[in-house]
């Protein structure tokens, strides 16, 4: 049975009349590699080599105009030992957890909030979604105006209101300057996670929440044992996009403080801007950049299989 | 059209104080006799492009665009200006020079050209031919302009950042005159403070009024960050010193300096939330215009002198520099030598407001220094100013200090309590010993 079987095998696999050209137009898989290849030219050249030159430029002297030569781990050997370093190492930490969790927990009540039937609902829905619609720069200008030290219309009100008696220290004192711009952060990043969230409520069917009412759940056991686990592969990815903003954010953080009051609001981001093209160290600017990448995959492997385990996101069928 | 004969024509505008401004047709009659007698004849089709610092005061922009109106008139090559806050004309140059595409030139700040010197077009014969005519230029400027034998730059001007005080507030904190040494300086933080008048300087990432006042402090006080052969010395007593005489005026500064940027002092000084602080006339000029009773009641001085008795100041240059991937080095140069023609540069100078300051001894003599007593003091702020590097040259390494906020920073570090004294200049010391390695 098995000789005749892979006596058929055999003389099917190779019939004689069939060129190998012809099975190689015919094969799905050489195929499929053509159709890919589009993409992986412009994955190469706008990620991989602008990635791959930034690892390498980490290793050189290089300065902004010239080229440099291999200097090994000098760069980072000298940013080891720099306290605005790892000021920036923390002040980044800080920004991308505190921002990420009241990000998400304000825009899982909000989203929880809209999928409720509302007047209004649609409208409500496009007004959440300004903060984001607004360009960057120009809500971090308004934050800039709304903390000024001398012109804040927070502190005006309040000595207004006899609450205050001087104006709130809001960019010039280094703990509140980093409140504020971790506000601004929150207040601008609020919707994506909102309104993604709500798209992945409305996929929810309501039918189980009716069966679960006629068991007896309550509001919370609903949550819990329904919303929350359908929920959670768009959790992790809206989680995962969320942290990879705030952590490599730069536009507001530079607007608002320009990494000050003494260095106390730099990021990574703005660090790395600030001694590449500012100070003309493209060497060292992009050591700090690289020395992102590691926080940055650490913090994706924590939303990504820290909050879902499923078969999917490994690489094999969902179950 | 004209009875003028070229070399008539020229020779007139060559008289170094000479200051009939030209405007219309006798501007343009005058531009084209220069074009053909300049020694730099642009290329055929040339057109130039140039990104310029965006200006503080209006008229002195549209002077700026006329006078580059009248330059393509004469010898056909259009100029396309484009306009970007100064802190970001150095980012964009040093990309340009990097990337080899980009403006052909940058009007930008400090030792800008000093960052990628190798970069920048020599323009030796311009800058002897505008010193030759115009007096020569001031030491500074010459410091600033070269690179090692040759001039890499053409030094257009000056923006003094000098004290603008409120005369009334003054007089009753008891002075009567604005302060010239140090001593009677804090006294007067100090009783301005107490007369809730007070006053700040910006402690924040201010390229300008930043970098100003913090080297003024340093320096006035003996401290540098290189000696002259460029050997870090900024651990010293005399640091120290100028460190706690910081933050003795800090404390007796408006909250929020730590924030501030370059525009931070005029709002606040506009809003008649500050006293006092560090600015160009810019202050001022904003002033006459919106608000004319601070106008009257300000007026300007020199920063106070040290133990040294020589001013120990830091304007801000404004130098030219255009790029050696230009294809039209002729074009470059000849608009070079034009903007700083006295034709040119007088009308311009004047319409700045006192807001800019030549580099040419001749342009001593425009009436911007002397109709207005206030604006005076901006007259010698180019012959006042140390450079960049202090002691130090004021090649790459200082401009890269300047860049990287070193001075302020250890300045800001330590008046806000963040670091001591010791640590605050161990770190300066440990980054300016990378720079200038």
């Amino acid at each position: 049975m098995a000789d005749i079987a892979l006596k058929t095998g055999t003389a099917r696999a190779a019939p004689p009349d069939v060129s190998a050209w012809q099975r190689l137009r015919a094969n799905k898989n050489w195929l499929g590699l053509w159709f890919m290849l589009p993409t992986a030219a412009f994955l190469i050249l706008f990620l991989a080599y602008p990635l791959g030159l930034g690892v390498w430029l980490s290793f050189t002297d290089s300065r902004l105009g010239r080229g440099g030569v291999f200097v090994g781990l000098e760069n980072y050997i000298f940013l080891w030992d720099d306290s605005v370093f790892w000021l920036s190492v923390f002040n980044t930490i800080l920004y991308t957890t505190v921002a990420s969790v009241i990000k998400f927990a304000i825009g899982l009540y909000l989203a929880l909030l809209l999928n409720e039937h509302l007047p209004f609902k649609a409208i409500i829905r496009a007004v959440v979604l300004i903060p984001f619609i607004v360009p960057t720069v120009l809500s971090a200008i308004a934050f800039w105006w709304l903390f000024d030290p001398q012109f804040s219309v927070i502190s005006w009100s309040l000595r207004k209101m006899g609450f205050i008696t001087e104006n709130i220290n809001f960019l010039g004192d280094p703990w509140n300057a980093r409140w504020s711009v971790i506000f601004a952060n929150i207040w601008r990043g609020v919707p994506f996670v909102a309104i993604t969230l709500l798209a992945g409520l409305q996929t929810v069917s309501p039918s189980l929440y009716e069966a679960a009412t006629l068991d007896g759940a309550s509001t919370w056991q609903r949550f819990r044992h329904i919303t929350y686990p359908l929920l959670t592969p768009i959790i992790a990815v809206v989680m995962t996009f969320s942290v990879l903003f705030t952590f490599t954010d730069f536009q507001l953080i530079w607007v608002m403080t320009r990494g000050g009051p003494v260095n106390a609001t730099h990021l990574m981001a703005t660090f790395s801007y600030q001694r590449a093209i500012m100070s003309g160290y493209l060497g060292e600017g992009a050591a700090i950049a690289t020395a992102m990448i590691p926080f940055l995959l650490g913090a994706i492997l924590v939303s990504w299989f820290g909050l879902q385990r499923r078969k999917w996101q490994q690489g094999g069928d969902n179950d | 059209m004209t009875n003028f004969t070229r070399r008539a024509l020229v020779k007139g505008a060559t008289a170094a104080g000479a200051l009939t401004a030209l405007s219309g047709p006798a501007l343009l009659d005058w531009a084209k006799a220069w074009a053909q007698t300049a020694p730099w004849k642009p290329e055929k089709d040339a057109k130039l492009s140039m990104l310029r610092w965006k200006y503080f005061v209006q008229a002195e922009d549209d002077a700026f665009v006329k006078l580059c109106e009248a330059f393509t008139k004469a010898t056909g090559v259009k100029v396309e200006i484009s306009r970007e806050s100064y802190e970001d004309v150095q980012p964009k140059a040093s990309v340009a020079a990097n990337t080899g595409t980009g403006p052909d030139l940058f009007w930008g700040l400090y030792s800008l050209p000093h960052l990628f010197p190798q970069k920048c077009m020599d323009v030796s014969d311009v800058a002897d031919y505008l010193g030759k005519k115009y007096g020569g230029w001031v030491e500074s400027a010459v410091k600033y302009g070269h690179s090692g034998n040759k001039w890499i730059c053409i030094p257009i001007c000056y923006s003094g950042a000098l004290m603008n005080y409120r005369i009334e507030a003054s007089k009753k904190a008891g002075f009567s005159k604005f302060p010239d040494k140090l001593d009677s300086f804090l006294e007067y933080a100090k009783a301005m403070k107490k007369n809730n008048t007070p006053g700040g300087f910006a402690l924040g990432h201010a390229s300008g009024d930043g970098n100003s006042w913090a080297h003024w402090c340093l320096w006035s006080h003996g401290g540098n960050s290189v000696d002259k052969d460029d050997k870090v010395i900024i651990n010293s007593p005399e640091t120290a010193k100028a460190l706690e005489y910081a933050k003795q005026l800090y404390e007796n500064m408006i909250p929020g300096t730590a924030a501030w940027n370059d525009s931070s002092n005029n709002k606040a000084f506009l809003a008649s939330e500050i006293y006092w602080t560090n600015n160009g006339i810019s202050i001022y000029v904003a002033a006459q215009n919106s608000a004319k009773q601070i106008a009257e009641d300000m007026d300007h001085a020199y920063f106070p002198v040290g133990p040294s008795g020589k001013p120990t100041e830091l304007h801000l240059m404004y130098p030219v520099l255009a790029m050696t991937y230009t294809k039209y080095p002729q074009a470059c140069k000849a608009l070079m030598a034009f903007m700083l023609e006295a034709d040119n540069f007088n009308p311009w100078i004047q319409s700045a407001k006192g807001y800019l300051t030549h580099c040419l001894n001749a342009y001593d003599a425009n009436p911007v220094w002397t109709a207005d007593p206030k604006a005076t003091p901006f007259r010698d702020v180019a012959k006042r100013t140390l450079t960049a590097g202090g002691l130090g040259s004021v090649g790459e390494k200082a401009a890269t200090a300047i860049s990287d906020f070193v001075i302020i920073d250890m300045f800001a570090n330590y008046c806000t309590g963040r670091e001591d004294v010791k640590t605050s200049i161990a770190n300066a010391e440990r980054q300016l010993k990378r720079i200038y390695r």
